[in-house]
């Protein structure tokens, strides 16, 4: 046998035959995922859209009525409230998110900077606390009557703000809490992604007289052109999913965050429908029109992202 | 190479990354100092910028109103569960698809990649149903065993044993005989424990901060983690100003230290794992 250019490390010395022990490894190796997720992710995404078709009581009947939960969920005006929000808290988190975190990495950037383990360190502490406790102190700083935030704003005339009755109040607050979890963690992500390119690329454009602003629009932004279509495409997913803030934000009416709904993300209203009045069809449906999105969005981002380089 | 100028830090660079420092910090100070003021203290205007002496009886109030301290175990148990088994799985799943030859290898890491892009949990009716129908309702296997499986772990621990080890090694060993499992343990899996001990730690921490999964399995008080605790705190508010934010505090508490000790292997982590285009 000649020597391959290619080393295939499991093939056996010929003339010797592998046991089977050895020729099933590797699948025994990839079971666990298969199985785990198979039972806990595809299973219940498949079952989803079953479930969809049904009106179905976990303790009672389940009564198949086909495409009823989807007319019924087009008519249904907490539908589009609940798209309304989730859309608006999406656009006022990612947004500012990734603008400063693009900023921010740019800053760090820098071979001389001091402090740059503790500049990173900090970004990453808002990672670390959990969305639960970050709505409860979030919630005191932007209190009504006592919060932080409206006694500095008193002191220049402003308000107060109620953050958590108002609409607009409440979504910039649900927004002020995603952004300030995910904004580190993208700063890091970019800076990652910055300390790629070359420095003599910058130095330059440092020679042809190109400024700061002119080396962040020109150099900084085309580079990081591919983790920002990453970044974008993981924040809408992840904004699409918003839970605990809007459950956590109103203590009077937490399923609905608040009597008019006015801060219900897509999220929340599937599991207000489902497990708080036990309509496992229904809520099921918000599922399927969750999936829908997601897809959709992911269509549109690889449409955009893919067009765009072809037009290079 | 000739020596380079490089250009100096501004001073405003300094101003931008502090006050994105300041940010950062200043929520968890908030909640250190709220969680040990009264609630006369918490409501004065302006507020009070300094600690104040009542954490002991604040904390001692989140013991008795919730089983805190159990809630607390129940967070280390699943979370340590999880980041641990993460490594594990992936890593080994990880050697399969880097480094083993089998029918279907490719189109079976492509379903891997492709179940990253689908949130689970929009399906968490039919999840809840599967795991009534095992029993699993109110337990910690409910949350443990579903949070075994990571695409993005296999799809990490694939990247670094695919560069960090070479086919010529691992053939040598299969030259002396070794099996493929302990061509895995006894060198494969040592090689990439750096990057095994960091996908844990993100697993660990994504564990203990989840909330709506546990929140929809978990039932009875005993069995609560930590965040769900903070949720049957917040139902206190009336009661005491500071309960729901001491608890915060106190499950905080645990994140902080272990950020102490390993958050430069997390930020490189998170920067080494990130998104190569």
């Amino acid at each position: 046998m000649t020597v391959t250019s290619i080393p295939a490390p499991t093939k056996a010395a010929p003339g010797t035959k592998e046991p089977i022990r050895e020729r099933l490894a590797p699948y025994a190796y990839i079971a666990p995922f298969f199985l785990i997720f198979g039972v806990f992710g595809l299973v219940p995404l498949l079952f989803t859209f079953y479930v969809s078709l049904f009106d179905w009581n976990p303790i009672g009947e389940h009564v198949f009525i086909g495409l009823d939960n989807f007319r019924r969920l087009l008519d249904d005006p907490r539908f589009y409230n609940a798209v309304r929000n989730t859309f608006s808290i999406w656009l006022l988190s990612t947004v500012p998110e990734l603008l400063i975190a693009l900023g921010l990495a740019h800053l760090l950037n820098h071979l001389r900077l001091r402090w740059a383990v503790f500049f990173r360190m900090s970004m990453l502490i808002p990672y670390i606390t959990s969305v639960a406790a970050t709505t409860i102190v979030f919630l005191q700083l932007f209190d009504r009557d006592y919060g932080l935030l409206n006694w500095l704003l008193g002191r220049v005339g402003i308000g107060p703000i109620d953050f958590v009755q108002s609409t607009w109040g409440s979504h910039i607050l649900i927004a002020a809490m995603v952004a300030w979890r995910w904004t580190g963690y993208n700063t890091l992500l970019y800076l990652a992604s910055l300390q790629a390119v070359p420095r003599e690329i910058y130095e330059a454009a440092s020679v042809d007289g190109a400024g700061a602003w002119a080396q962040f629009r020109r150099i900084t932004i085309p580079s990081l052109r591919p983790v920002i279509v990453f970044t974008v495409v993981t924040s809408t997913i992840g904004g699409l999913q918003i839970f605990t803030e809007p459950l956590l934000l109103s203590q009077s009416a937490p399923l609905t965050c608040g009597p008019v709904r006015q801060c219900q993300t897509l999220t929340l209203f599937l599991y207000e429908q489902g497990f708080g009045q036990f309509q496992f069809g229904y809520g099921a449906a918000i599922g399927v029109a969750l999936f829908v999105l997601v897809v959709a969005f992911a269509g549109l981002n690889f449409f955009l992202s893919t067009r765009r380089r072809t037009e290079k | 190479m000739k020596v380079r100028k490089i250009e100096r830090v501004r001073w405003w660079t300094y101003a931008g990354l502090g006050l994105a420092a300041l940010i950062s910090l200043f929520p968890l100070y908030w909640m250190f100092v709220v969680s040990t003021s009264d609630t006369a203290t918490a409501r004065k205007q302006p507020p009070a910028v300094v600690p104040g002496g009542n954490f002991f009886h604040l904390a001692a109030t989140v013991f008795e109103t919730v089983p805190f301290l159990r809630a607390l175990m129940n967070s280390l148990i699943v979370a340590l569960s999880i980041g641990a088994g993460q490594a594990l799985l992936c890593s080994l799943a990880g050697f399969a698809f880097a480094k083993l030859r089998f029918r279907g290898r490719n189109v079976l890491f492509l379903l891997v990649v492709l179940t990253m892009t689908v949130p689970t949990q929009l399906s968490i009716i039919p999840q809840y149903m599967i795991i009534s129908k095992l029993s699993w309702v109110d337990t910690l296997q409910a949350l443990i065993v579903p949070g075994l499986a990571s695409a993005f772990g296999i799809f990490w621990m694939r990247q670094h044993l695919a560069t960090t080890i070479s086919d010529e090694l691992l053939q040598a060993a299969r030259i002396d005989g070794a099996t493929t499992w302990q061509v895995f343990w006894r060198i494969a899996f040592p090689l990439v424990r750096p990057a095994a001990f960091v996908l844990g730690l993100l697993g660990f921490v994504t564990a203990w901060n989840d909330f709506l999964w546990p929140f929809v399995v978990l039932k009875s008080p005993e069995m609560y983690t930590a965040q769900i605790a903070i949720k049957a705190l917040q139902n206190n508010y009336d009661v005491d100003l500071g309960l729901a934010m001491s608890g915060s505090f106190l499950a905080t508490i645990p994140m902080l230290i272990l950020f102490v000790f390993v958050g430069r292997r997390m930020v490189a982590g998170i920067m080494d794992g990130a998104f190569k285009g």
